[in-house]
């Protein structure tokens, strides 16, 4: 886990790249004058706020990253049409659930991921992260962090858990070296 | 009978797909029955504008609507944290 | 025309679902329930009609229009978030679950 990037002017290298890219959608052109004019964004914004924030896990493994982006989205396709099925059909079958996850995760930035790859994929949306920060006492530093999900259609309990640490938090393990 | 193309009267069923999807979300932000269900119900109805713009956009043949969508996509999800906010600490912004 | 097809069929997919997750937030018996179908059916309806909007405007406008992804990738992004302040919000006026529902005592005081 590396929380300080390598070149002090470009504190948050991918939230850069991100500003860049959205500047030329917006404009929807790839102009020289655009093109500079979101390298000078690209570079200011991130300066001028990344000491409003905690600072969170750099991406180590940009190319692990994508891959997991590309695997998200193909979960999203899949399990919205299983959500579809779910909700044309009887709302009486269904049988929903409150789960505790355990979780591994203890920066904010790879967890809040998590809960949102929880909350697009299948069945499932995210509540609540246990412990509730102001609950937290000043001696217990590290405890042991729960992400409370909502199930529409509970199978197996295990299953699910397990299906949601192998496939989508083992990844973020490895992106963010934490 | 009306000469319409294939794009046409598609663009046509699905205005009303998503004029229906807005009836039934208004339906639920009429009868709640508690206040999480009808921020629920506008937030959706938000969405169900985007694309009733978008599908606008695309009958007019003009991308001038886009802005219009954007700023709608952020105002909508802007009021719903705001009013969750509220309803979680009685204050917007501590 | 081929491209007026795939614009055709996407804009029919995307309004199917849409219309699926106002279904959803009509039929379901609790609030938590109600709230899988907005947060994923829309989002993936609305990413429909968008990437139609897109072909649309690529093919019909000159040069390739992209912008649309914008607002596709913002509603990605956002539509968890707002998901976990309503239910936050709902556990917090303790609104009643569904009868059946298992590992109510999960949740936790706050």
């Amino acid at each position: 886990m590396r929380l300080k990037a390598k070149l002090s002017w470009l504190p948050t290298p991918f939230r850069s790249l991100l500003l860049f890219v959205v500047w030329l959608l917006l404009n929807n052109s790839i102009s020289v004058g655009h093109l500079i004019l979101a390298t000078i964004l690209a570079i200011l914004i991130p300066l001028l706020t990344f000491r409003f924030r905690e600072p969170q896990p750099l991406i180590l493994k940009p190319g692990l990253a994508l891959r997991h982006f590309l695997l998200v989205l193909y979960d999203i396709v899949t399990a919205n049409v299983q959500v579809a099925i779910l909700i044309l059909g009887s709302s009486k079958k269904l049988r929903p659930a409150f789960v505790k996850v355990p979780l591994d995760l203890s920066h904010e930035m790879p967890i809040t991921i998590l809960a949102s790859t929880v909350s697009l994929t299948p069945g499932t949306v995210s509540a609540e992260i246990y412990p509730i920060p102001e609950s937290i006492t000043e001696d217990d530093k590290e405890p042991q962090k729960y992400l409370l999900i909502h199930v529409l259609d509970l199978e197996d309990e295990e299953a699910l858990i397990k299906m949601i640490k192998q496939r989508y938090e083992a990844p973020l393990k490895e992106i963010f070296q934490c | 009978m009306l000469d319409l193309s294939l794009l046409d009267t598609v663009i046509l069923i699905v205005f009303s797909m998503i004029g229906i999807a807005l009836l039934l979300n208004l339906w639920r932000l009429i009868i709640g029955p508690s206040v999480p269900d009808r921020i629920l119900a506008l937030d959706t109805m938000y969405i169900n504008t985007i694309a009733l713009i978008i599908l606008y956009g695309i009958q007019m043949d003009t991308a001038l609507y886009f802005e219009a969508a954007l700023l709608i996509a952020m105002l909508g999800f802007v009021s719903t944290v705001a009013v969750c906010k509220y309803l979680l600490r009685g204050d917007i912004i501590e | 025309m081929i491209f007026e097809w795939f614009v055709s069929v996407l804009l029919l997919i995307g309004g199917a679902f849409i219309l699926i997750g106002s279904i959803g937030l009509n039929k379901m018996p609790d609030f938590f329930m109600r709230l899988h179908g907005p947060t994923k059916a829309t989002t993936l309806g609305m990413a429909a009609v968008l990437i139609a909007a897109m072909v649309y405007f690529s093919f019909t406008q000159n040069g390739i229009s992209v912008k649309e992804i914008l607002i596709s990738v913002f509603l990605l992004i956002t539509a968890p978030i707002s998901g976990y302040m309503l239910i936050k919000a709902a556990i917090h006026h303790k609104l009643e679950a569904k009868k059946g529902t298992k590992g109510l005592d999960n949740i936790e005081d706050d």
